[in-house]
């Protein structure tokens, strides 16, 4: 499949600035297909993130651009030179693996020095010192400097491995779950440390999660995986808001997916108790099975019989009635799950301060949910 | 249901006991006895000595009476250590069999780490049956194996290899493959092998993967990995298998006595010779003291140098060991 339509699909490719070019990379394990015929293009000095569940052939992607795993099929072209007869130690890549891959026997000095003095021309002692104590600077590492690996935090452990990654001035950083071994607290705070420091060093970045928040805010661009396959790629904003798939609407946060067949510009639904109307520009024809991706946020909840911004009747408007089945209170918003009449639960999130005044629905009462038709999303696959 | 803890306590006093009571009763016990005889007299009689102490009736203690006389003599051959026309008979037989055992432990080092690397490098499926393989000799009598290297060395036109080379024509006449040191050689580290190979096995089976990984990916060459990453890490295996190899390799006599023809006398055929032919048990005891002592020597050295190079590798231990 190709990455069709995204806007952020070949952003930079269509500028003429591909740094990175991947074309139709395939890898196949056995009878399992890890990677299946990706292409994509990456600018210089872009974050981008490949974002998928376990086993979606992220990291067999990423060990192929570092060259210790060899395609099958495609290409791969970083910088004008294709990478296909280079060997993994002539690439100018450096990869940070998900378990951080430390030399037990070298101390965090030696761990970064390690692929300075594989430079060809040789540096000098004093190349190599400097460099190394830059690095160590870099990552705030410098008091640790004659520790071994084993004497450090994971934090500190992590921040090694990204100095020695950094060291050697990579054309490309691979990140292989970087931040997959600290726990939430820490990870998060030092998601934006990593994105500075990656920003100021100025190196182009891939970068692999599992973690839609973590991609969301580290990277410029995300690429969804779904069974070796890359599913869409585009900005956190455009995966989120125009998702072009089931998986990418369901993987990317929750929401609420209704699944019909095109008739007159509507959607015959079964699990909704009306006809769907269709945003106004979704071009399809009369008997295509399609879905409507509605996000949470988008879907507007009021108490049965009171009034609403989303008139009875408008033409514009999809609504339904049920009842409160569940409410999580999460402070800024609720999330309210609606059982319509016909027993399909709906998701609505609702501010905290949208009831004003007035006591919000509880348990068992009798609600209204409704969204207008531009806020869906119709899903063809 | 939990036992009680004294219960548990009691247990793992009792299992940490052992290892101890074994040690005292199987070395520590006999050691004291061949040190005693090393320190008696040797004297026609059964047995050939008197012991360094006697009981004077009435007395209280023994009256102790040690012989040094074992002791000074190779004591004295170490002095004549260079004097020309010396008879260096125990020092030299130390020497040879030093000599072997460093060879053999080399030898065996540098056929036995490929070996170790293949096998820990394979499939899991794989794997079970090379390790199979490498102990396959262990079910056949040590003594037989030696002997069948007999028949296939034999220096005649009957040596099973003497007979290949001259019906390929390679030769005209049979070689004497039996009866010099590289058939010792060979004997040796065909015996010895598989003592280095195990404990090269388990350590580079644990070796993480990722790690040469790592190093290709920072620009090292395949070679420079394997200098700076797997043989660092896989030093504690060297020094196991080495030691393993070494050891017994210093007292080895059976394999230099038949397929070397005797002619290089090895310590351990010294000791041999001495408690049997030459009934002077008290040289022989002094020999294997000298033995026990020298080799224990590394042993602790190595012992206390793993022990400050575990506190420094601790919690990645698993990774170097
Ligand atoms: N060396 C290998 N041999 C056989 N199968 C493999 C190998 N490496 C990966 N696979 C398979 O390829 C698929 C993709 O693996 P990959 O490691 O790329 O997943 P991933 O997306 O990185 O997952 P995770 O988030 O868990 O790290 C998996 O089904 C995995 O079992
Ligand atoms: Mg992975």
């Amino acid at each position: 499949m190709e990455p069709d339509g995204e806007k952020g699909a070949d952003w930079g490719a269509k500028t003429g600035q591909a740094y990175l070019r991947i074309e139709g990379a395939t890898k196949r394990f056995d009878d399992t297909l890890a990677v299946d015929d990706v292409s994509l293009a990456i600018a210089e000095r872009e974050i981008f993130a490949l974002l998928g569940s376990s086993g979606c052939g992220k990291s067999t992607l990423l060990r192929m651009l570092a060259g210790l795993e060899v395609p099958d099929a495609g290409r791969i072209v970083l910088d004008g030179e294709d990478l296909a007869a280079v060997p993994a130690h002539r690439r100018p890549t450096n990869m940070m693996f998900q378990s951080y891959a430390l030399f037990p026997h070298m101390t965090v000095e030696a761990n970064v020095a390690f692929g300075l003095w594989q430079e060809r021309p040789r540096l000098t002692r004093a190349e190599v010192g400097a460099r190394v104590a830059e690095m160590l600077e870099l990552v705030q590492m410098q008091r640790y400097a004659r520790r071994k690996p084993h004497e450090l935090s994971g934090g500190q452990q992590q921040r090694v491995a990204l100095a020695r990654s950094l060291a050697k001035e990579p054309k490309l950083l691979l990140l292989d779950e970087p931040l997959a071994a600290l726990d939430k607290k820490i990870r998060q705070r030092t998601q934006l440390e990593l994105v500075n420091l990656i920003e100021r060093v100025g190196v182009t970045c891939i970068l692999v999660t599992h973690d839609q928040e973590e991609a969301m805010t580290m990277a410029g661009r995300i690429g969804v995986m779904s069974e070796g396959r890359l599913l869409q790629v585009g900005t956190p904003g455009e995966i989120y808001e125009t998702p072009n798939c089931r998986f990418t609407a369901e993987f990317i946060g929750e929401t609420n997916l209704f699944r019909g067949r095109v008739a007159g510009g509507a959607l015959a639904c079964g699990d909704f108790p009306a006809a769907i109307v269709l945003p106004p520009d979704a071009a399809l024809a009369a008997g295509d099975e399609v879905w409507v991706s509605v996000r949470p946020e988008r879907v507007t909840l009021s108490r049965a019989g009171a009034a609403s911004s989303h008139a009875p009747g408008d033409a514009n408007c999809n609504a339904a009635s049920g009842e409160v089945a569940d409410i999580a209170y999460l402070g800024s918003h609720s999330v309210y799950h609606v059982r319509l009449a016909n027993g399909r639960v709906v998701i609505a999130n609702v501010p905290s301060v949208h009831w004003g005044d007035a006591p919000s629905p509880t348990w068992g009462d009798a609600v209204r949910v409704a969204w207008f038709a531009p806020d869906g999303v119709v899903l063809t696959r | 249901m939990k036992p009680p803890r004294f219960v548990l306590a009691r247990g793992r006093f009792w299992v940490g006991l052992l290892p101890w009571a074994w040690m005292l009763l199987f070395f520590a016990l006999p050691f004291a006895l061949i040190v005693k005889v090393s320190l008696s007299t040797p004297e026609l009689a059964i047995p050939p000595y008197v012991p360094p102490f006697v009981m004077e009736p009435g007395a209280v203690l023994p009256q102790l009476r040690p012989d040094l006389a074992s002791y000074r003599r190779l004591h004295d051959e170490l002095l004549a250590l260079g004097t020309s026309g010396a008879d260096l008979q125990y020092l030299s037989a130390w020497g040879s069999s030093l000599l072997l055992a460093a060879l053999t432990t080399l030898l065996c080092l540098l056929i036995g780490y490929p070996f170790a690397y293949h096998i820990a490098r394979s499939r899991e499926a794989a794997r079970n049956t090379l390790l199979m393989l490498v102990m396959l000799p262990f079910w056949t009598s040590f003594l037989l194996r030696v002997y069948a290297w007999m028949v296939l060395l034999d220096s005649s036109e009957l040596g099973l290899i003497n007979r290949l080379l001259l019906a390929a024509g390679l030769v005209d006449a049979p070689l004497q493959l039996l009866y010099n040191s590289g058939a010792v050689l060979l004997g040796m580290v065909y015996s010895y092998l598989p003592f280095m190979v195990l404990p090269l096995y388990a350590n580079l089976v644990k070796l993480d993967q990722r790690l040469l990984e790592a190093a290709a990916d920072l620009g090292a060459r395949p070679g420079t990995t394997f200098l700076r990453v797997t043989l660092p890490l896989s030093r504690r295996g060297i020094v196991a298998g080495s030691m393993l190899v070494f050891i017994p390799a210093v007292g080895e006599f059976v394999i230099p006595d038949l397929l070397g023809g005797g002619d290089v006398l090895m310590i351990g055929r010294k000791i041999w010779d001495d408690f049997g032919p030459n009934q002077d048990w008290p040289m022989a005891a002094a020999v294997a003291v000298t033995i026990v002592l020298v080799l224990i020597a590394p042993i602790v050295l190595l012992h206390r140098h793993g022990r400050t190079d575990g506190r420094s590798s601790g919690r990645n231990a698993e990774a170097g060991q």
